[in-house]
């Protein structure tokens, strides 16, 4: 398999990515309107040269919406993704170089958070703890790290009986430095396309949650929870629901065609 | 045979028993506890809390609570709905055959798709440059977005279909009740179809690159006959595999397009309870799904055994 970059496809959404970020970074600085500017005069307004993509019930400019909103969704899909990562590393490495018993019972419990539907489980979380934006990021991330965790144990199980591993133990090295310096370095191309894909997946539970009114509330505003406002108004004012939807999809299948590519390379090295 | 079947049953009852310890945990981790929709409410005196907390054992131990939900559990007692007193037992169930149907349906659509367009992906490479794209694409797609789109454009702007529920009120016809079932089933089966289409691609060309089929090649064996047989052969069974294997993701999917789509099943079921904080159906539900998944799981464990002879010495 040649490197996934060649293809112009993984340039265009890295750029797009990119592109997105800066734009939800920039929010207040490139956002035509202020973000909770209310236009009573132009409320429900389609799609126009002043506001691009149409305006909300209460006349808010929805381009301005999405750009903050795009603040809340990146944030849960990054933030939740590197938490994902880290404790799918800790407990992979763990339970591919600890003992048998503590592999038997780390894998017990990624087989359990594995049959559980996430979705639900996260659902019933938002309901109970109380939602708020920190506290989707937690959630997300506490139920994203299995598939890390399993690849993780995988590689850590062919890497720790390799000469160089046996060389460092033979020297007196701890097994947390044995993982830390030598096995963990081997791995980083393998969390990097899990950790990718987890960004995609992360915002789409965000959104999932925040649709079914379990997540990030109003007043503040994330992809999610703008499509769970409109969907009572979407025979009528469509795009209210149409163009944060396409922001979530477009989001998503750029991290997948980024993780594809840089799952190419792995194979590639 | 039986001893891998009885083996891999006895191997899962440890992994049902965490499940059941992460509910658990998850609904005692509320502030209130199970009765957290008492506590707002100013009609509830505190002493009829406390009564309440007593008469559900709510006063004893955690791990006591434990022993006795989880026994109760296994007994077919799920408890009674905050809702509307009834039996969980009794809301579930009825609820089943709905749900049972809309992912036959879309399991049955999504795997059609995925043959058709995994294999004609892996045989033509102009083919491949419209399926790839489209399965990623497919794959990224938000679920409830999907259904919201689909609604919007077939049942309320062309009008062709229903937009909710399992029949028209005073209809019920099988045309009716199909007419009902296209867009949720839709919905799903795109969702699944997608990943399925790309794996099944993906290890047709594996097979394809592997050294039988240049033999066949050799042996003057046609390219259709060699696709269709001796790589599919080889793809088949992994391609049953990670279908089975995905069915904590179709409950997942069919919570979502349920609500969506009104459909009356036990996804629905499910959100219904969870906007009224109804706990007890909330944990049967995520019971009943995990169980489900393990079940499912097993299932393809020993499908492969049965009917790969390689695994055999494995396992």
């Amino acid at each position: 398999m040649t490197s996934g970059w060649k293809q112009p496809g993984s340039r265009v959404a890295l750029a797009v990515l990119a592109l997105l970020v800066v734009g939800a970074l920039a929010a207040p600085l490139v956002a035509p309107y202020a973000f909770d500017a209310v236009d009573l005069a132009n409320r429900r307004g389609a799609p126009s040269f002043s506001h691009w993509f149409g305006t909300d019930e209460l006349g808010r400019d929805l381009l301005t919406r999405l750009l903050y909103g795009a603040r809340v969704s990146l944030a849960v899909g990054f933030v939740s993704a590197a938490m994902s990562a880290t404790i799918g590393v800790a407990i992979g490495a763990a339970a591919g170089y600890g003992s048998r018993w503590l592999d038997d019972a780390l894998m017990r419990l990624t087989d359990a958070m594995l049959s559980i539907p996430r979705l639900p489980l996260l659902m019933i979380g938002g309901a109970i703890l109380g939602p708020n934006v920190p506290l989707v990021i937690v959630l997300v991330g506490l139920v994203g790290w299995m598939e890390t965790a399993r690849v993780v144990r995988a590689e850590v199980q062919s890497i720790a009986t390799r000469d160089f591993v046996l060389a460092a133990r033979a020297m007196g090295a701890t097994p947390v430095r044995v993982v830390v310096r030598h096995v963990l370095p081997g791995i980083t191309g393998t969390v990097a396309v899990a950790t990718t894909l987890a960004v995609g997946r992360g915002i789409l539970l965000e959104s999932a949650l925040s649709f079914f009114g379990v997540g990030v509330q109003p007043p503040a505003a994330s992809w999610g929870n703008m499509l769970y406002q409109a969907q009572t108004t979407m025979s009528t004012e469509p795009w209210l629901s149409v163009f944060p939807g396409a922001f979530i999809f477009v989001t998503v299948l750029c991290c997948q065609v980024i993780g594809d590519a840089l799952a190419g390379d792995v194979v590639a090295a | 045979m039986r001893k891998f079947l009885i083996r891999r049953i006895v191997q899962s009852i440890p992994l049902l028993l965490v499940i059941s310890v992460i509910i658990f945990a998850l609904i005692h981790a509320a502030p209130g506890g199970p009765l957290t929709m008492y506590l707002d409410n100013p009609n509830v005196r505190p002493q009829d809390i406390e009564r309440l907390r007593r008469a559900m054992g709510l006063d004893r131990p955690l791990p006591a609570q434990y022993v006795a939900w989880l026994a109760a559990f296994l007994k077919g007692d799920w408890g009674y709905s905050y809702a509307d007193g009834r039996p969980v037992t009794v809301r579930v169930l009825e609820r089943v055959p709905a749900t049972l149907q809309l992912i036959a349906t879309s399991t049955i659509g999504a795997v059609l798709i995925a043959f058709a367009v995994g294999i004609a992906a892996a045989a033509r490479r102009g083919v491949d440059r419209i399926a790839s794209p489209l399965a990623v694409a497919g794959i990224s797609l938000p679920v409830f977005w999907l259904g919201l789109v689909l609604q919007l454009v077939f049942a309320n702007a062309l009008g062709w279909l229903p937009s909710s529920g399992r029949f028209s009120f005073g209809d019920g016809g099988v045309a009716d009740r199909l007419a009902h079932l296209v867009l949720p089933a839709t919905v799903l089966a795109v969702a699944h179809a997608a990943g399925w289409s790309r794996y099944l691609r993906a290890s047709l060309r594996e097979a394809l690159a592997m050294p039988f089929t240049r033999g066949a090649r050799a042996r003057g064996v046609s390219e259709r006959r060699i696709l269709m047989h001796h790589a599919l052969a080889n793809a088949l069974l992994a391609f049953a595999t990670v279908v089975l294997l995905d069915a904590s993701i179709m409950a997942s999917g069919a919570v979502v397009t349920e609500s969506v789509f009104a459909w009356p099943g036990v996804g629905s079921l499910f959100t219904e309870a969870l906007a009224k904080r109804d706990y007890t159906v909330l944990m049967a539900f995520l019971m009943c799904a995990s169980i489900a998944v393990v079940v499912v799981n097993l299932a393809a464990d020993v499908a492969v055994h049965a009917l790969d002879p390689r695994t055999r010495d494995v396992a």
